[in-house]
């Protein structure tokens, strides 16, 4: 698959503190992108460098197969974390300023805002002032202001914080339908669960090292611990438990809704789920049996724990 | 290109249409005007009361100095005596002048007196000090047999025309009026970097804390955003300016009509003179009036047309862009302070040497501080007007470009890195660090 956006061995410092140290990063073309780290980990600092607002100290970016170049910036969307608007200037006239600093044309920018306004059902608040908007609201106004430009890459910093749910969910869709639409998306943000269900591709960041990369199923392989957990049934527990025990390795999960024996149970090297099901099977009726897959939360505290 | 004009285009019209701009623009030249007539006004109610004032002359010499005129009426009371006199007074006139009675013109000058209720005006006394020692010179030299014609013969009104040695004249008038062409040129600009200079600091500090800043940025180079904002506000500045100025003069010229008034000297002072005396008042003033057309004409007006601009245009660029730099590099405006003196220092500086230097336009002083290019937009515009060797003119501006270039260069850099710091009020040092970012 081709890549859009290719980060080659970037390196930034802030005087003595190393805020990237030889990152490299590849987001394939249609996807969602998920960057990912904790706080002060140098995300912001990758971000800024792919928009151009700082430059690298070493290290190349590559859009689209050409090095960064200024007029890039029009064809990348930015969502900042930090996101606000000129206070005292009018919803509208706001929008096709910023449209314009894109390199958009006036009539182009009113068109495509007309068409943004009404699909977002805000066509009343073009003469609205940003200070009168409620702060959801004008979160609003500034996805739009994001992707008016209808940029290939888009870069979103925490796009769901500050929306209710409803919203929240309303942005989610746009995002996916921009990505079906062709766009590829730059996806930070803190909310595992949003990752999980939205990133197809992960890259971790820690202390400015980049500790882990690649699709998001690969990596949860990776990362598999080969632990199932059973639900079985049976009138002596007690003894079915210290029978199993003699032969795998096991604990009792707590997680028992009906009045089965639930078990962890951590296969050896060698052991493979069909030996531990046949035995089971053997043994008592099998109620439930899973692969505990990590989640991308689990990942993301244990990489950055074994990073130290 | 295209960019920098949208955001010029932008801050114009933010600056412009701010609610406190449009009052500050529309309602200056009222109150100025206001102001200005208010004063006219109460002047010419004072100048309009007439004054009735009565003497009492026991030496029965000084009668004739007391004529009437346009605003002082004079009544005899000689024949009443003082103290009937006094009280007549109290209860009629402004005043009572009391002339004792005295053979000796030697000393019909001492014990002169004036009774009145209030505190008389000054002005009036003077005037009939000045009448009344006329008088008695007058009559101290027929005493002496001198002829009073022939003395009047021999009076002269010196005024010395002081010429420079490439044939320009110059004269007191003349350097009045340079003084205040000097130092309103000076003090305009003053006023403009610290008015215009304050509000490009006050617009980046709102695209900090409104957090728009980084959504820009990511569409424009911070410079050209900087750019744009330090001339976008000087054009707001400069449509105030005319806006100030067009309506200021159309006002005076209203208020001037409707009040009538004239261009004479005061009226008062006038009035109180004798014919001979307004004559050569008009004369002089006449002649004065022809001076300074003449002395405006022999200023270096091309000279200090093209200086101010490019000294207006240096020292605004060096100073706003010295303001955007501090606006970036701190949260709010409160801690802009510890920054803000080291700025508003040379500029002070400059406005007080700038009218030290009015005194002595060539003096080392002068020349050090018309050249040091933080101060030199101020001084070297009021120095202008004295006739400026073209060789101080044009290093004073190579080392103001030189400078411009240098601080815009300095500045650019740590607004580039303070837009987007957050946080902690920088030091210095700190400063000097973002430098090298």
């Amino acid at each position: 698959m081709k890549n859009i956006l290719t980060v080659e061995n970037v390196c930034k410092n802030y005087g003595n503190f190393t805020a990237l140290n030889n990152v490299s990063i590849a987001v394939p073309e249609g996807s969602i992108f998920g960057l990912l780290g904790p706080n002060g980990a140098g995300k912001t600092s990758l971000i800024r460098i792919i928009n151009q607002i700082t430059l690298p100290d070493s290290g190349t970016v590559y859009l689209g197969g050409e090095k960064l170049q200024p007029h890039h910036i029009q064809s990348i969307g930015y969502l900042p974390e930090e996101r606000g608007l000129y206070k005292s200037m009018k919803v509208g006239e706001q929008v096709l300023y910023l449209a314009q600093l894109k390199g958009m044309s006036k009539t182009e920018a009113k068109k495509k805002l007309l068409y943004w306004f009404e699909k977002f059902e805000i066509t009343d608040w073009w003469n609205k002032k940003i200070q009168e908007l409620s702060k959801g609201m004008a979160q609003k106004v500034q996805f739009i202001v994001t992707v008016l430009h209808g940029p290939k890459l888009l870069i979103f910093d925490e796009p769901f914080s500050g929306f209710d749910p409803i919203n929240a969910n309303l942005i989610k869709d746009e995002i996916l339908k921009l990505r079906d639409e062709g766009a590829s998306i730059i996806f930070s943000t803190h909310r595992m669960e949003s990752v999980e269900e939205l990133c197809e591709h992960i890259a971790l960041i820690d202390k400015s090292n980049k500790i882990l990369d690649g699709k998001l199923n690969d990596i949860k392989q990776q990362f598999s611990t080969n632990q199932f957990e059973v639900g079985l049934l049976s009138d002596n527990k007690e003894v079915l438990f210290s029978e199993i025990e003699a032969k795998f390795k096991v604990q009792k999960s707590k997680t028992s809704i009906n009045n089965d024996l639930r078990l962890l149970i951590d296969l050896k090297n060698g052991e493979t789920s069909t030996d531990l099901i046949n035995y089971l099977n053997n043994k008592s009726q099998i109620t439930h049996f899973t692969e505990i897959i990590p989640s991308a939360n689990d990942i993301f505290l244990k990489a950055v724990a074994n990073n130290g | 290109m295209g960019k920098l004009k949208l955001i010029i285009k932008r801050e114009f019209l933010a600056k412009v249409k701010n609610k406190s701009f449009i009052i500050l623009t529309l309602l200056s030249p009222l109150l100025m005007v206001g102001l200005f007539s208010l004063i006219i006004f109460l002047n010419e109610k004072n100048s309009e009361e007439i004054r009735t004032v009565a003497f009492v002359d026991e030496s029965h010499q000084l009668e004739t100095v007391f004529t009437d005129s346009e605003h002082t009426k004079y009544v005899n009371l000689t024949e009443l005596g003082l103290e009937t006199a006094k009280t007549k007074t109290k209860e009629f006139y402004y005043g009572l002048v009391f002339i004792p009675k005295n053979d000796s013109l030697k000393r019909l000058s001492k014990g002169i007196a004036f009774y009145s209720e209030d505190t008389p005006s000054l002005s009036l006394l003077s005037g009939i000090e000045s009448k009344l020692e006329k008088k008695i010179r007058n009559l101290k030299i027929e005493q002496l047999h001198v002829d009073v014609d022939k003395i009047k013969a021999t009076e002269t009104n010196v005024d010395i025309a002081s010429e420079n040695f490439s044939g320009e004249k110059s004269s007191k008038i003349g350097s009045i009026l340079r003084m205040a062409v000097g130092g309103g040129f000076g003090y305009l600009i003053f006023m403009f970097i610290i008015i215009y200079g304050t509000s490009v600091m006050r617009s980046v500090i709102e695209e900090k804390t409104s957090r728009i800043i980084e959504v820009i940025i990511s569409s424009v180079k911070p410079f050209q955003l900087m750019l744009g904002k330090i001339i976008g506000n000087a054009l707001a500045g400069i449509l105030q300016f005319i806006i100030w100025m067009i309506s200021a003069g159309f006002l005076m010229f209203l208020v001037t009509s409707i009040f009538g008034v004239e261009t004479a000297t005061s009226a008062t002072s006038v009035g109180q003179m004798n014919p001979e005396m307004i004559q050569q008042v008009q004369q002089t003033s006449a002649s004065e009036l022809q001076l300074v057309l003449q002395e405006i004409k022999s200023l270096p007006i091309l000279t200090m047309f093209f200086s101010f601009i490019i000294y207006f245009l240096g020292g605004y660029l060096i100073y706003s862009s010295i303001y955007a730099a501090i606006g970036a590099a701190v949260d709010s405006e409160t801690d802009t302070q510890q920054f803000m003196l080291p700025v508003l220092m040379p500029l002070v500086i400059a406005i007080y040497v700038g009218f030290s230097v009015i005194e002595n336009p060539h003096g080392p002083i002068a020349l050090g501080f018309s050249l040091f290019p933080l101060t030199s937009p101020i001084v070297m515009l009021m120095r202008i007007p004295f006739g400026v060797p073209w060789w101080q003119i044009v290093i004073s501006m190579l080392l103001l470009i030189i400078t411009f270039i240098a601080i815009v260069w300095f500045a650019a850099k740590i607004y580039r890195v303070g837009i987007l710091m957050y946080g902690k009020k920088p030091s210095y040092k700190e400063l000097y660090k973002w430098l090298k970012y």
